[in-house]
């Protein structure tokens, strides 16, 4: 009976979230909270899959920007090229030689099939290329971090420096429409959210399913006790790169959709500053549990937007305070007061204490 | 057999939302020939009150620049609700904070419209700050007053700019050093939009004055390390350095350039970001050097030395006046202008009465005209030279007030295949 309610529960929180994000958020929220609320989603995908590389992996991942970034910047190179129609060049590039053709590695995301190919491609290739190179050498830890974050820092002063074929530092703007819809209809962005919200409810379904399966409890034995799974002739290299792969397409995904929300793509929005916000929800929420991470960037969003509204000037103290306080008071974050909730409630339902080993390692 | 079932839930659970996904379906796609309306707008202002919009990063590195904005739009919103207010409403701002995040801009700027209502907004620095702001105002049929000069190249029915735009501050600067006999001419910039504008204006019209560019050098906003570059600035010897360099990369560059053996009176050095508020932050005695802007504190006209005792004792001021917030103050006032003779706060019955009757005030710098087609201000163009006080002395002015000419229509020597590409990118 335990088991069976403890085993559905997930699948639960998952459909109270799809219908709280699909069915409940569209019919109260306002068009403005609604896009606000997209673009958390976006910050929500990135964090699902810090909280499997981190959470579940013991691999603090501090450059998830790069992955948001491929993601950001193919979508937005495809909806530049979009709003300026057939064969125009974006406007920024014009200044510098308005005869000028498109550069090579622009063309072909005029097609919405390759840039939506990209948008997940791009970031398996590197982050394999990456993580192989990185876990089959064994960094791990802080220096796995630095690693991580540096490239963050690489790739936000490249963008910036390549002005002439990215924008550099003021990004890619001024996109009317995507994929054919135009973005001042009210109903068109309705509907970006809509894919938003169900493609975070994907990821958290994957992410669910990979953390049922025989890959996730190895993924949480590497974590654990790396030496002793490689004793048991399993090689933790390739198990921390599906969970790196896995994340990285899940930011790939947040960062494509966040440009048609946000209507601007630039390195601010994924350098390592960027990339250090999208840990604080996942760190905030609950690194290890399924939700937490989702939660946690979900309420980070929502608080620096409603903070500022009230503090404009100071909410960012507001903001770090109230980190403080639930990392000291919640060390498993807001995710682990459900967990308790619910530990104690099944309890309750079969007459027995909750097993605190359980609620713990959740 | 548990596992199993456990998929076939989740498989229902996908195709359920799949299926929500795609009734949502149906908004207006770009091939259909009436776009939907703008949104209606909500503003009320059948009070005695009228709400605005004042948006800057209060929070971040624009911060230090950005607050100075605010405060002058505040202070300026107070003079104006002493006097009687707009059309005999008092202005009751709303403050919002850009945290120097574009993103965070154009969330900003759809609350302040959307949810707040205001009757038009204020504010913005640097231009990744206006891109985002510019589609959502557009979208929504508002009003956003941008106060600082910058790469020009624009123009939005939504967005009036009381700054200079590049015929009123950069070819200025090249008249005045024609004037000075300069032959030479070395390009120092950060790496963004408006220095890398700038520079391919300066290229275009200095081959036409002849005057020879003898190295142009890049250095991203958050560097300071300016050492490498000015070496090569010491080799090509030219006879002035024009420094487009934004914010505190102005410091690295200052002290590699005196480091370098550098002076103002060998190589000076004309600037279009330093200010009053930086030229004593720069670390070392810049006076000699030269800056192009269309307000100083010292200039000697009727309303300016008010305009500097009121801020000097406005609570949170930062002592000194300078280009931007002068900027931002006519801003408000130009508002009030437009408002008045429009008798109304509606947008589109301001944009008409823009077009319509010549707006003027009688600001800090002079007495400024709207420029009803493209919702930029005529501007006199000064050059100042850095005084041992940090304080200029004007030693070049424009003969009169320059038009704003953001496409550079009036200047044969800007290509024209470049300005109609960028004119059909705008739309």
């Amino acid at each position: 009976m335990i088991t069976r309610l403890k085993s559905s529960l997930p699948l639960l929180g998952i459909a109270a979230l799809a219908l709280a994000l699909l069915v409940v958020a569209p019919a109260v929220l306002s068009d403005l909270r609604l896009n606000n609320l997209a673009k958390y989603c976006c910050w929500a995908m990135v964090a699902v899959g810090i909280g499997l590389t981190w959470g579940r992996g013991g691999m603090l991942v501090m450059g998830q920007g790069v992955f948001f970034a491929l993601g950001a910047y193919a979508m937005g190179m495809h909806m530049q090229l979009e709003s300026v129609g057939d064969g125009g060049i974006p406007t920024f590039m014009i200044l510098y030689d308005p005869l000028a053709p498109l550069p090579a590695f622009w063309e072909p995301f005029r097609s919405g099939v390759f840039t939506i190919a990209m948008i997940v491609v791009a970031p398996v290739v590197v982050a394999s290329i990456l993580g192989f190179a990185i876990f089959k050498r064994r960094v791990k830890g802080a220096y796995f971090a630095i690693l991580t974050q540096a490239l963050a820092v690489a790739l936000a002063t490249l963008i910036s420096g390549t002005i002439k074929y990215t924008g550099g530092d003021t990004g890619l703007s001024g996109f009317t429409s995507f994929f054919g819809y135009t973005l001042d209809d009210p109903l068109n962005r309705r509907l970006i959210f809509t894919i938003t919200a169900t493609l975070l409810i994907g990821c958290l379904v994957v992410v669910w399913q990979l953390y049922r399966s025989r890959f996730g409890e190895l993924l949480v034995a590497t974590r654990d006790a790396e030496e002793r799974v490689r004793f048991l002739g399993y090689d933790p290299a390739n198990v921390k790169l599906v969970a790196f792969v896995v994340a990285a397409v899940m930011a790939s995904i947040g960062g494509a959709m966040f440009v048609p929300i946000a209507g601007i793509m630039a390195p601010k929005s994924m350098d390592a500053a960027a990339s250090i916000f999208f840990i604080a929800g996942v760190a905030l929420g609950g690194r290890a549990a399924l939700f937490g991470p989702v939660l946690g960037a979900l309420a980070v969003g929502y608080g620096q937007s409603t903070l500022s509204e009230q503090w404009p000037g100071t909410w960012i103290y507001v903001l770090g305070l109230l980190f403080v306080v639930v990392t000291i008071a919640l060390p498993g974050g807001i995710a682990s007061l459900a967990t308790r909730g619910a530990g104690v409630m099944a309890g309750l339902l079969v007459g027995r204490r909750p097993s605190h080993r359980k609620a713990a390692s959740a | 057999m548990f596992k199993s079932r456990n998929r076939m839930m989740s498989v229902t659970v996908a195709a359920l939302t799949t299926g929500l996904l795609l009734s949502s379906c149906g908004g207006a796609t770009t091939k259909d020939a009436a776009p939907t309306a703008a949104p209606k707008s909500c503003v009320d202002t059948s009070g005695d009150t009228v709400k605005l919009g004042f948006l800057n990063s209060l929070t971040g590195g624009m911060a230090i620049s950005e607050k100075t904005v605010s405060k002058t739009l505040h202070m300026a919103a107070d003079e104006i609700n002493a006097s009687g207010g707009i059309l005999g409403k008092k202005i009751v701002p709303v403050q919002e904070d850009g945290a120097t995040d574009w993103p965070t801009f154009a969330e900003k700027e759809e609350k302040l419209l959307t949810k707040d209502c205001v009757a038009a907004t204020f504010g913005g620095w640097t231009s990744s700050s206006r891109k985002a702001v510019k589609p959502v105002v557009e979208k929504y049929n508002g009003l956003f007053f941008y106060p600082v000069q910058y790469e020009g190249l624009e123009s939005s029915k939504n967005i009036y700019y009381t700054g200079a735009t590049t015929n009123q501050q950069i070819i200025p600067a090249l008249d005045f050093l024609k004037s000075q006999g300069v032959k030479t001419l070395f390009l120092a910039g950060s790496d963004y939009v408006f220095p890398r504008t700038a520079n391919a204006i300066i290229k275009l019209y200095a081959a036409k004055l002849g005057i020879k560019i003898v190295g142009e050098e890049y250095v991203p906003l958050d560097k300071a390390d300016w050492t490498t570059q000015v070496a090569k600035i010491v080799k090509a010897k030219p006879d002035f350095i024009f420094n487009t360099i934004n914010g505190s990369s102005n410091v690295g560059f200052i002290k590699a350039y005196y480091d370098a053996g550098l002076t103002p009176k060998k190589t000076p050095i004309i600037s279009v970001s330093i200010a009053e508020e930086e030229a004593p932050a720069m670390g070392h005695d810049v006076s000699g050097n030269y800056a192009s802007w269309n307000y100083f504190e010292s200039l000697k006209t009727p309303t300016n030395p008010k305009f500097i005792a009121d801020w000097k004792k406005y609570p949170g001021s930062s002592g000194v006046t300078s280009d931007p917030m002068e900027a931002a103050y006519i801003s408000l006032y130009l508002y009030k202008a437009l408002v008045e003779k429009a008798g109304s706060f509606d947008v589109d019955k301001i944009n008409a009465a823009a077009k319509a009757s010549k707006i003027t005030f009688d600001a800090p710098e002079g007495m400024v005209t709207l420029d009803g087609e493209n919702h930029h201000i005529y501007k006199p163009g000064h050059i100042g030279k850095i005084n041992k006080q940090n304080q200029f002395d004007i030693v070049w002015e424009s003969p009169e007030f320059i038009k704003p000419d953001p496409y550079l229509k009036g200047y044969d020597w800007f290509p024209a295949a470049t300005r109609d590409a960028l004119v059909k990118a705008a739309g």
